[in-house]
This record gives structure tokens, sequence and C-alpha cells, in this order.
């Protein structure tokens, strides 16, 4: 098995002629939690989707070298991008239920993925939502409307929804940006303890937040890797002068 | 400038009267021992609550600008330096005090030859170069200059380990003066702990600065460390 959860070697995208993600290199390793840093259009969130392939999406979206999860070159033309989708999982800024019931919400892709009996699928979905620190919360209201929940508890349903499918890997675009701080919390908290069992990368502009939750950071400025290391490092001691005026709050 | 920036300008500027009133309380705790001033004791025991207070300011505020900034890197740790400086300026300020309290307690001029063969006042005059040496590396970020220190410690740790032998000598030829032989022993004792002090200020900066941590290194790593 891969020591590297997520590998990118040399990896450029492009958005037509616009050059986002310049010559990138990483390793990222199991069971960590990655946190992507930098200021807006930097490209983090761009690198990040490189990993479930969601830039595909963008007509315009190019890509060049390689980009591996779990060792398997994911741009290869053999790659299977359903199975890549079950294997990364996706959290976005804003939550994003389907119009569904909670329970609905979290057995759709089971349902889309293979075949599971009624008795399994109620498994997996207390599973799931046990596992995202929302079961207590629900457990009695599985078949309501999952927009009756609060946007933190909608935003762990995506989670649980993401955990249903068993990923490896959890990519977490600035999920706690539009929470309060009560719901932020238990997001961070799950982030702790998802680690045991996932690799989570998240993109944050909270830096107080990447330095709670993350092992590793790294910083983009311009669409390159700046600086990518030990959170702890990072946050006291960067390597790289730019590294330290944006985390300071001295960038531009 | 942001508002972070203001806000540890004004931290400096304070650390920076702290460290102006400490080395004061130094400087006049030698001139009441070698001049016998009570007066002068009787100062510095009173300008040590100024300095009490001016500490508990400074902690308050490096506590508030980690509470409300989080300060990182180089920010979190000029904070943390200072933190620490505070305290060791303090504790300077105690030992100055100490030496005021024994020159009230004592209330008797020290015989030249006493002062002379103790090299008290040497030692008083080093610890004094280094609070000035310090202060400046402090002002200019100059962490070259805070290294050399520690060759001044060194010298004041030397006056210190010769004292034993030289002051019991001392009380041997002179018995009737075994009670300020005492009191020298033990202002040589305090500072002592005065160079101590002093070294870990130019740590902290140099932590501040390079990011480097001095501290429990071994004289010879040290020089190593100077050298390069």
């Amino acid at each position: 098995m891969a020591k590297h959860c997520i590998e990118a070697k040399n990896l450029n995208l492009f958005y037509g002629d616009f050059h986002a993600l310049k010559d990138i290199n990483i390793q990222i390793e199991k069971n960590t939690v990655a946190a992507f840093i930098g200021p807006s259009g930097c490209g983090k969130s761009s690198f990040l989707r490189v990993f479930n392939r969601m830039n595909d999406l963008i007509p315009s979206a190019r890509i060049s070298g390689i980009a591996r999860v779990e060792g398997v070159d994911i741009y290869s033309k053999s790659a299977n991008i359903v199975e890549l989708r079950r294997n990364v999982g996706m959290v976005f800024q804003k939550p994003n239920p389907f119009p569904q019931s909670i329970f609905g919400n979290v057995a759709y892709g089971l349902k889309v993925n293979g075949n599971y009996s009624k008795n399994q699928m109620s498994e997996i979905v207390e599973k799931s939502l046990k596992q995202a620190a929302l079961w207590d919360e629900v457990k009695d209201k599985l078949n309501q409307s999952a927009f009756s929940l609060s946007g933190g508890q909608q935003q762990r349903l995506c989670i649980a929804r993401a955990l249903a499918v068993q990923p490896e890997v959890i990519l977490m675009d600035e999920p706690a940006s539009a929470l309060d701080p009560i719901s932020t919390a238990k997001i961070e908290e799950l982030i702790y303890e998802l680690k045991k069992n996932y690799t989570i990368v998240i993109v944050t502009h909270n830096m107080q937040q990447a330095g709670r939750v993350s092992d590793y950071t790294a910083f983009f400025y311009l669409g390159n890797l700046i600086e990518f290391g030990l959170t702890t490092e990072v946050f006291t001691n960067p390597k790289e002068e730019r590294t330290q005026n944006y985390i300071t709050g001295r960038f531009g | 400038m942001t508002h972070l920036e203001i806000e540890l300008s004004n931290l400096r500027t304070e650390v920076l009267n702290m460290w102006t009133l400490v080395r004061s309380q130094l400087v006049k705790a030698r001139q009441a021992v070698s001049d016998n001033d009570r007066d002068l004791a009787h100062e510095i025991l009173q300008t040590e609550k100024r300095i009490n207070a001016l500490e508990l300011k400074i902690d308050k505020d490096c506590e508030n600008i980690i509470a409300l900034f989080n300060p990182v890197a180089v920010d979190l740790r000029f904070v943390l330096a200072n933190l620490k400086i505070n305290s060791n300026l303090e504790r300077i300020a105690d030992i100055a005090e100490g030496i005021a309290k024994y020159v009230k307690h004592y209330n008797k001029p020290f015989s030249k030859e006493l002062l002379d063969i103790s090299q008290l006042m040497d030692m008083f005059d080093h610890a004094d170069d280094m609070m000035l040496m310090v202060r400046t590396a402090y002002e200019n970020e100059n962490t070259k200059m805070a290294r050399t220190v520690f060759q001044l410690d060194e010298q004041i740790d030397d006056i210190n380990k010769r004292s034993i032998e030289v002051l019991t000598s001392y009380i041997q030829q002179h018995t009737d003066e075994t009670e300020p032989a005492l009191y020298i022993l033990s202002t040589i004792r305090k500072l002592e702990r005065v160079g101590d002090q002093i070294k870990n200020l130019a740590e902290e900066l140099i932590f501040y600065v390079d990011a480097k941590v001095l501290k429990h290194v071994k004289k010879k790593k040290l020089r190593e460390d100077l050298e390069s």
C-alpha cells in the first residue's frame, strides 16, 4: 500500500490560457490532515479539485503531470472516475444536501454504488451518522427532510454522506466558513476524529483553523506551492518569507 | 501599520521602558553599595513598586495580543520572547531591591579593601555592560551583539567562583569584618544570578529573531555558535 495517499508530480493546470497551477510537487501521508492556505485565486481549491477530477467539469481545464491517489494515477486513460469519486469524498463550503430525507441523503451513494440490503443500508447510515457526530441529533427523525436541519447539521450530514461510501480521502473546501463557531468547533473535532481512518485535505481561509486541525500545511501563491511542511513548523518558523508575510497578515 | 503591528510596537516600547528602569535600579544599587547611600537604597525600594506594576501591564498586554490577534511565526515569537524578557527583567529588579535591603540593614560603609579584593564593583560593571549591550541588541534586533554577552557572563561567573576562597582568606585576616564580608558574598551570589538573567534576555532575543533555542546549551557550544 502506498505510504503517500495523495501525490502530485510536476502537476500543471490550465484554464484556457490561464496557468492556474504551476509545476506542483507534493506528497501527503495517509491518515493525516493537510491544510491548503493562500490568498483567493492562488490555486488551492483548484488543486484540491484535481484529486477527484472535479476540474473535468470545466471545459477549458487542461492538466499535465501526474496526480496519484493511493498510488493510482487518476488521470491515466484506464482511470475509473466513478471508482475515484467513491474513493475520494468531497465536502463543499455551503452544505448541499439533496432534497431528500436525512436517511435518503446518507444512503444515496450506497444506492448508486451497489447492491445493499435494507438492513445493511440502515447499518451503514447509522455508522456514518455516528462517525459524523450527528446520530444523536437525528436518530429520531431520519425520515424528515434534510433541509429541516441547521446549517452545521447539514454540513455534518454531507460529511456522513461522503463517509457512507467508505472513501480513503475526504476533500473539504472551506467546510466551516459558512458556519457559526459552535458548528465550526464540531466540524473541527470531527476532522480530528476522522483522520484516524481517513486522509483529509482541507482548504481554509481561517489560519487558526488550519493550525488547529491540520498536521501539515501547504501555502499556495499565484499557482505555486510555496511551502509545504509540518503545521507546527509553518506557523512558528516558516522557511519562506512569503509564507511568513501571508500568515502574519503582511501580504500585499 | 496594521493594528497588530501597532500593538507589537507599543509592546516593544513598554519593554524598552522596563529595561531602562531596571538597568537604572542596578546602577543605583552599585552606587548605594559603594557609597553606603541609604537614601538611594530607599529610592530603589520605592521604584520597585513601579517596576512590579509595569511587569503586570506588559504581561496583560502580551495576553491580550495573543487572545485578540492570534499572532503566528515571527510575531508569536516576539510576544513569547517579550513575556519572558519581562519576567527576567523583573527578577533583575528584585535582585537590585535585595541588594538595596542589604545596604539598609548593614548601614555601614564597606571597606575599600573588601570591595577591591572581592571584585564586586567589577561584577556590577560587567552586569551593567551586559544589560546595555542586550538592550541595544534588542533595539536593533542584532543577535550577533546579543551573543557577545555570553562571554561577559563568564567573567561574572569567574569572580563568583573565586569569591569563597578570596573572602575566606579576608575573614581570616580581618576577623572583626565577618559580617560585611558575608554581605559582600551574598551580593556576589545575587549578581551571579543577574548575569544569568541577562543571558536569558539575550537567548530570548535570539529565539525571536533567529528562531533558535539556546537554552540549556553548553558553554562550549555557545562559543562555537558565536564564532559561526
